[in-house]
Order: structure tokens, then C-alpha cells, then sequence
């Protein structure tokens, strides 16, 4: 939690993404406290290993000013402290209800100890959720073409090996034949 | 100390809030912003986990799965939109982007 605070609060945004990696962490030993352990490998792999490199680069990437960009700070700080405490109030509220009736959670390995989380999580997913697992797919691939598609860039003037023209030539356009009589030379 | 369910659901509120804080606070830095985002996103996970786990079921964990996914991707084209924005402008201050209407 200090460390989800220090991400928004940070000067240098490198240390943010330093920060939320951090988070990522300290959320995957939660879920494995919880019994989750696919979902904490999960988590760790593609937010540490894809998420926070992909920011850390274009932090990185993009040399921008960023001490600059820090002046607005002051100046939505009330607004944002204002949405924070009503929703904290309420999520607190919430929260506070649940706490009423103390429950402990049951340990994973209580009921399912035959069957490991990731066993479990296969069982249903590839039976029950079959079509959405493959939506799931889609939508990965919806955006990695996207992704692409948004940065990739054609610049005029690179030269680049183009085979179908390099293939496509015919000979009687790349030579050509010249008859020299002896003692005149080309001129 | 037994940990319940509560204490989970404070720690996801409180993540929750921090990212909504994020977003009002660092209006004009977008990488913050989308930073925001998955922290909310995040809050959510660890609310189905959570349930999930106290519910023994274990459909929770596959929609937060799936949340996990979105999340990826949402920020895989936010940062792409990022950095396109970035080569034609030079810069990233989000009170600019509405002049890129019409």
C-alpha cells in the first residue's frame, strides 16, 4: 500500500514503475496467501515481466520533461483528495460491514487437496469458459496488432533490399551490349 | 489475528482509492495515468481473488484472470497511442490531446 502511494507520489516516474513492480509483488503474495498460486505466478510474469518492462521503456523512451509536468500537482490536489476520501468513506463502509461478521477464510488446501489451484482453475477453464478464454485470445490479438499498426512507420528515403524488384529484372534492362570497333573506343 | 475476508477487501479499497487519487492528482502526466488504471485494475483482482477464495469457488479466479488480460492489453495500445502521440508532438501533456478532433 505505501508502495501503491509512492507510485502516484514519486518525482521521477522510472522510480513509479520501480514502485509498481513492488505493488505487483506484494498483490501475487497476497494471492498466494490466498491460494491462488497460478493466479500469483500469473500476475507476477505478466505484469512484472510484460507490463512494467513495457512501461519502463517508453518512461525511458520518451525524454520528456518531467519535473515540469509535476507543477499541476497542487493544483488538483483538492479535487482528487475530495473523490479519494468519498470513495475510501465508502469502500470503508463497505469493508466495515464485512468486518462486522469476522470470517476467517478457509485455507485452499482444506477441501481441494487432491487438486492443485492450477489443475482447478484448467478443469473449468477449458470446459465451462472455453468461449470466453478464446475471446480473451481475441482481445490479445485485437491489441497487438493494434499496438502495431499504431507505431509502426513507413520513412521515405530508407534504403531497404526490395527482392520482388531485385528478382523481377530482366536482362535486357540491367546490361547492355556495345560494339566497339577497334581503334575507337566508346566515345 | 485470523485475516478474513475484510482485511482483503480493505487493502483492495484502499488500492482502489489510491489509483483513483493517482489519476485526479497526476492529470497531466498519461503514463501515471494508465499507471492509475492498473492499480485499480489490480484492486479488482485482489477483490475476486479474494472472494474467490472465500467463496471456494474458483470462477472468481478465472475472471480475474481475464481482467489480467484486458489489463495487458489496455496498456499495450495505451502506451503505443503514447508513444504515436509522442513522435508527432514531442510531448505528452494531456490538456493538448483534444486538439486532435476533426
Amino acid at each position: 500500500m505505501i508502495s501503491a502511494f509512492a507510485v502516484i507520489a514519486a518525482r521521477n516516474p522510472v522510480h513509479s514503475v520501480l514502485f509498481l513492480i513492488l505493488t505487483f509483488f506484494t498483490a501475487a503474495g497476497l494471492f498466494v496467501l490466498l491460494g491462488a498460486e497460478f493466479l500469483a505466478m500469473l500476475l507476477v510474469v505478466v505484469y512484472v515481466g510484460a507490463v512494467a518492462v513495457l512501461f519502463l521503456f517508453v518512461v525511458m523512451m520518451l525524454d520528456v520533461d518531467f519535473a515540469e509536468m509535476k507543477k499541476g500537482f497542487l493544483q488538483y490536489l483538492p479535487a482528487g483528495a475530495l473523490v479519494a476520501l468519498v470513495l475510501l468513506g465508502e469502500l470503508g463502509l463497505v469493508a466495515g460491514a464485512a468486518m462486522s461478521v469476522p470470517v476467517p477464510i478457509p485455507l485452499a488446501s482444506d477441501g481441494q487437496a487432491a487438486v492443485t489451484n492450477a489443475e482447478a482453475i484448467g478443469q473449468v477453464l477449458y470446459t465451462e469458459y472455453l468461449l470466453v478464454f478464446q475471446l480473451a485470445g481475441l482481445v490479445l490479438f485485437v491489441a497487438m496488432i493494434g499496438a502495431i499498426v499504431l507505431t509502426l512507420r513507413r520513412r521515405p528515403g530508407v534504403k531497404k533490399q526490395d527482392i520482388a524488384a531485385q528478382v523481377g529484372r530482366k536482362r535486357s534492362e540491367g546490361v547492355e551490349l556495345k560494339d566497339i570497333r577497334p581503334g575507337q573506343g566508346l566515345g | 489475528m485470523d485475516i478474513g475476508l475484510a482485511h482483503y477487501l480493505f487493502v483492495a479499497a484502499a488500492l482502489f482509492t489510491i489509483g483513483c487519487f493517482g489519476i485526479f492528482a497526476n492529470a497531466k502526466n498519461v503514463i501515471i495515468i494508465l499507471m492509475s488504471i492498473e492499480l485499480i485494475l489490480l484492486s479488482v483482482n485482489i477483490n475476486l481473488v479474494a472472494f474467490s477464495a472465500f467463496l471456494q469457488n474458483i470462477e472468481g479466479q478465472i475472471f480475474a484472470m481475464l481482467v489480467l488480460t484486458v489489463a495487458a492489453a489496455e496498456a499495450a495500445v495505451g502506451l503505443a497511442i503514447l508513444v504515436t502521440y509522442f513522435r508527432n508532438r514531442g510531448n505528452i501533456a494531456v490538456e493538448d490531446i483534444n486538439q486532435m478532433r476533426g
